[in-house]
């Protein structure tokens, strides 16, 4: 917890902050007019996105349309002057976040249109497709910067699997993602083939969390109010870790790469720990697992920094970060979302040069081999 | 502490907010309801500018499922994370004790009362008829 920031800014403030330039692996970018995409869809699903639009699997009127705590959930500063939702203008987004902030690359992720949550399979592959070119077209290309990542919906995994050809063949994308809230838990074996071909393609498969999958965001059912599902944000993570490494998808992909991305870390030590307890009891029911829990979880799994936990005191976010890991955090902003952790700021904890070199740009220059 | 005058008081509308750079400091002046507030631009937590803030009533619940607004617009509620600060004192409405906006004094006072005393700045145009706001830094 701070105390009262009442001084100006220093000088030396702004030079340490751009000896280090930063990799941010939580980019969000915003589609500015539904047009913008049309001319990477099929007529019959453009016609389709305007007649019927998303359908989504959630049990109340008006659980998914924004404002989430904030309008479209951005930062009430990162509305482009020009017109336009928060990250739609590139532009602004170089001045307002790229060149102060000194990133020196940004990973894109798209959340726009429910794409992983579309109920009509074919619609939700067209709106992927899409904005899978899009993301090149109208954000890569004009900005070297800024990386993209292969949307695949892990539900039709035929489909997933030709949309990651497609894309592989290009060449240009550096992470294949999927989606914590899907039919069934991510390490099921119907999702095998995506991550067979994530490790031979040698992309890290991204997984951010939202999305609106036909079950309830807490294991206790629907919550009533933004706050609780916001919390439930880190359940979930926790319960596809668990399913990932249990189901032994690390065990049978030892070269795939799992990047968690805006589910912070606070909540992997426990997890991690339980998991090797229980573990203990429980290994004759799953024999498919040659090591404890807890040592896939380092070696096969990347998480992103934002939203970083704040205790009351410093030191228990610095035992947090020692206990998974400075090789396994990757600096992330979330930009332009109201909950964004500036990179100046976000660690109420003071870092070692060493850790601040690996959290704010080796590990993620490693993993994204850029 | 230094007294400077940082604006007629016409210059900032009405549920509006104007920043001033005031000895190296970016401090925001807002106007609610004709009383002029001023804060140090930067939230405690990651230093968000507050310029950017939705300046928002008090809301208050004695008990859950009745609510109740007061102060509208006194209260200011940070661009990014949504953390509320009492726009009189720069208190944090969720951990007073804790966290603060540094805020300062603000005065209001005629062109006339100015021009006779001490604190007339040289390069501002002192029209009598006006009021000023006058921030304490």
């Amino acid at each position: 917890m701070s105390d009262v920031i009442d001084r100006p800014i220093l000088a030396e403030e702004v030079a340490a902050q751009s000896r280090l330039r930063i990799i941010d692996c939580d980019v969000h970018p915003s589609i500015h007019a539904h047009s913008d995409i049309e001319q990477f869809m099929p007529k019959r699903w453009q016609e389709h996105l305007r007649t019927y639009g998303s359908h989504l699997r959630t049990p109340y009127i008006g659980t998914t349309p924004y404002p989430r705590s904030s309008p479209l959930i951005a930062r009430r500063d990162a509305w482009p002057p020009t017109g336009g939702p928060p990250g739609s203008d590139l532009d602004f987004m170089r001045k307002q976040h790229l060149d102060p902030l000194d990133i020196e690359y940004g990973i894109l992720q798209v959340l726009d249109l429910f794409i992983f949550s579309q109920q009509n399979l074919e619609f939700g592959a067209a709106i992927q497709r899409a904005i899978n070119d899009w993301q090149l077209a109208f954000w890569s290309d004009r900005e070297p910067r800024l990386k993209a990542s292969i949307l695949a919906g892990q539900d039709d995994t035929e489909f997933a699997i030709a949309e990651i050809e497609r894309c592989a063949k290009i060449g240009r994308y550096v992470q294949i993602n999927v989606c914590p809230r899907a039919n069934e838990p991510l390490g099921r074996r119907r999702y095998w083939p995506i991550y067979a071909r994530a490790q031979e393609l040698g992309l890290p498969l991204g997984i951010h969390v939202g999305g609106y999958g036909g079950h309830a965001p807490t294991g206790g059912g629907w919550p009533s109010y933004y706050v609780e599902e916001h919390q439930s944000n880190a359940h979930t993570m926790a319960a596809q870790l668990t399913s990932l490494v249990l189901e032994g998808v690390p065990e049978r992909f030892p070269n795939l790469k799992i990047v968690f991305i805006e589910g912070g870390f606070g909540w992997i030590p426990s997890a991690t720990w339980r998991m090797d307890r229980h573990f203990e009891a429980f290994r004759s029911e799953v024999p498919h697992l040659k090591r404890r829990p807890s040592e896939y979880v380092k070696e096969h799994f990347w998480f992103t920094t934002q939203p970083i936990d704040e205790p009351d005191e410093a030191k228990h976010l610095r035992s947090l970060i020692e206990w998974v890991g400075a090789d396994r955090l990757l600096f992330s902003s979330d930009y332009p979302h109201w909950d964004f952790d500036d990179p100046r700021y976000a660690f109420k904890t003071p870092l070692t040069e060493t850790e601040r070199r690996k959290i704010f740009n080796g590990n993620a220059r490693a993993l994204y081999k850029l | 502490m230094a007294r400077h005058i940082v604006a007629r008081t016409s210059d900032i509308p009405p549920g509006g907010n104007k920043v001033f750079g005031v000895e190296g400091r970016d401090i925001v002046v807002f106007h609610v309801n004709g009383e002029f507030f001023a804060l140090l631009n930067r939230c405690p937590h990651e230093g968000a500018p507050l310029a950017k803030a939705a300046c928002v009533a008090r809301l208050t619940s004695p008990e859950p499922g009745v609510y109740e607004r007061s102060r509208v617009g006194e209260l200011l509620r940070c661009p990014w994370h949504g953390w509320e600060f009492d726009m009189r004192s720069g208190q944090s409405w969720f951990d007073p004790k804790r966290v603060k906006v540094r805020s300062y004094p603000v005065a209001v006072e005629s062109g006339e009362e100015l021009q006779k005393g001490p604190y007339v700045a040289e390069t501002f145009p002192v029209h009598v008829e006006d009021n000023y706001v006058i921030v304490e830094v």
